[in-house]
């Protein structure tokens, strides 16, 4: 399990981007944040992975104390991170990322069928280098697919995955996350503005201006969520125009 | 030949105790061994140091092999190879080049090179330039190349100098003739004090020739690299560069590409940028559990290849 304790977190400036975050994400089950944008969901993912360390509070996996841990430490750990936006590689293929995730040299065969479950015809992709050639969504979906690979994961953190993804991909994206559910003990957080990753959440964070306003199980959560939206009050930039 | 030799051919070239088709083994220049193949026929040039090979137009898909290495320091090497491709041959030509040093004095291999690519030949030339050795003295590989392109002949040049080479200058001049392409990939990686100098001059002469010149470098520790190219589109033709270099630590590259457009439709473009390891693609993968110098490394590793 992870647990958010407290968690601050201001830009060098100052400014105070995160204001006391308070959240357990726990095994087997899969948590949503959502909340408008610039509410602060990517700064909680990237403390979380450990690519911004907070000013105040402490990050417990399973009970032990990781908060002065590094981005490569807390990976070796078991935390994936699917970047909101992908990082492009020059000369790196796709095969080459899903390697290096894998931490192993993956069969072709297991490299098609990572790509498979983000809806990419796997073939035509593998020797494809990881650069400005791929179009945003297909690196969108490489980067799921290496968070995937991590077989060893068990804090798997997917920022925004429907973004730039089509409505087939979707689908497949959504079942590869109740497969991760089912199969895997892992903790699932997944930062979405999606309809229907919302329904399918076990809990519900909303997280605007750097705090969590509400928390509970997702078939709580969302009606009012729902509602709001429909009183086209908008407070938590839910788009459903997407998919 | 020297077991050092072997060594070299393995890492330069395919050598696994032999070669599969014609070859010449050039061992502190001199040559330690020969095959001629009915269509691939290697002799010594007559006026100088080096080879003539005359490659025939029933060459379909063949491999000539002709790696050169030098073992200890006190040798300079000069060579003069010369190839002849038959019109509408099919050839790949693997040309390594090792240089070991254990000694104090300078260690140099120099190969001049001069193709005929005939009408509608199509040639692949592999290079792989690498050194290493003990030794103070100095280890230089300069090599130079021109070629010159009949009316749709391609040659492709695919050049990797990964690491050991102190001093290299590399010197390339192409002409081309109508429909002719030329498309070079060349990898280059300098460390500790190294330099590297490299000229490209390449001259479209013929309508609707193609270059494509990709150049990816990484200069490390204090290395220099200094790359100038000269692309000149005389007629209708299309040209295009890339110059890609990653720095490390305090190494410097200067890059000074070239265009002339000598002609309305020449169509040239360039493209240049030089500078560290963007830090989200060590972030990505630190992510994925690298550690900085993993990432780093395998960053590069990648950068050269690709
Ligand atoms: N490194 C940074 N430098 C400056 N501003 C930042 C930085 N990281 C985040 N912010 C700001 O913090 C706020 C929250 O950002 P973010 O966590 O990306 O929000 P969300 O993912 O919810 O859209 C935004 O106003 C954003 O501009
Ligand atoms: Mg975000």
């Amino acid at each position: 399990m992870l647990e958010l304790q407290n968690i601050h977190w201001s830009l060098p400036g100052g400014e105070e981007i995160v204001r006391g975050v308070d959240l357990r994400i726990e095994p087997g089950r899969l948590t949503v944040i959502t909340g408008p944008n610039g509410g602060g969901k990517t700064s909680l993912a990237k403390l979380i992975a450990g690519l911004e360390n907070p000013t105040e509070g402490r990050i417990l996996m399973d009970g032990e104390d990781i908060t002065g841990l590094d981005i490569t430490e807390r990976a070796r750990r078991g935390i994936a991170y699917a970047f909101q936006q992908p990082v492009r590689f020059k000369g790196l293929t796709v095969r080459n990322l899903l390697d290096l995730a894998a931490g192993q040299q993956l069969e072709e065969h297991q490299a098609c069928a990572l790509l498979g479950k983000v809806g990419l015809c796997a073939k035509e992709y593998l020797d494809r280098p990881v650069d400005a050639s791929l179009s945003g969504g297909e690196s969108k979906r490489i980067e799921i697919a290496t968070v995937l690979a991590r077989t060893n994961a068990r804090v798997l953190v997917f920022d925004e995955p429907e973004a730039g993804i089509d409505l087939w991909s979707f689908n497949s994206l959504i079942e590869a996350f109740q497969e991760l559910k089912r199969e895997r003990s892992g903790a699932l957080l997944v930062i979405s503005h999606q309809e229907r990753i919302l329904e399918i959440a076990d809990r519900i964070a909303v997280v605007a201006e750097g705090r969590v306003r509400v928390s509970g199980p997702g078939v709580q959560i969302l009606p009012t969520l729902l509602h709001e939206e429909k009183s086209a009050l908008c407070p938590l930039g839910m788009d459903r125009k997407e998919v | 030949m020297e077991s050092t030799t072997e060594k070299l051919l393995g890492l330069i070239s395919d050598w696994t105790g032999g070669y599969a088709g014609a070859f010449s083994i050039r061992e502190n220049g001199s040559c330690a061994a020969r095959r001629s193949t009915p269509h691939i026929q290697i002799e010594d040039k007559p006026d100088a140091p080096g080879l003539v090979v005359r490659v025939s137009p029933q060459a379909q898909d063949e491999t000539v092999y002709i790696p050169a290495c030098v073992t200890h320091g006190g040798v300079d090497d000069l060579v003069y190879n010369d190839f002849y491709i038959g019109d509408g041959a099919r050839v790949t030509i693997v040309a390594g080049c090792g240089v070991h040093n254990d000694e104090e004095e300078e260690a140099r291999h120099n190969g001049i090179h001069r193709f005929f690519v005939g009408k509608g030949a199509y040639v692949l030339y592999k290079e792989k330039h690498l050194a290493g050795g003990k030794g103070k003295g100095l280890r230089r590989i300069d090599p130079v190349t021109d070629a010159v392109l009949a009316e749709g002949a391609t040659l492709e040049m695919d050049t990797l100098q990964l690491g050991g080479v102190d001093r290299t200058t590399r010197k390339t001049n192409a002409t081309l003739a109508a429909g002719a392409r030329l498309v070079i990939h060349e990898s280059l990686l300098t460390e500790a004090d190294q330099t590297a100098t490299t000229e490209f001059s390449v001259d479209m002469n013929g309508e609707d020739s193609v270059v494509d010149l990709v150049s990816r470098s990484v200069a490390k520790g204090d290395s220099r690299q200094s790359y100038h190219s000269c692309i000149r589109g005389n007629c209708r033709c299309t040209g295009h560069s890339e110059c890609d270099a990653i720095l490390v630590d305090n190494g410097t590259v200067s890059a000074a590409p070239e265009l002339y457009a000598g002609h309305i439709d020449a169509s040239l473009i360039h493209e240049a940028a030089i500078g560290k390891i963007a830090g989200e693609q060590i972030i990505k993968l630190r992510t994925l559990g690298l550690t900085e110098e993993e990432a780093e490394a395998k960053i590069i590793e990648g950068f050269l290849k690709g």
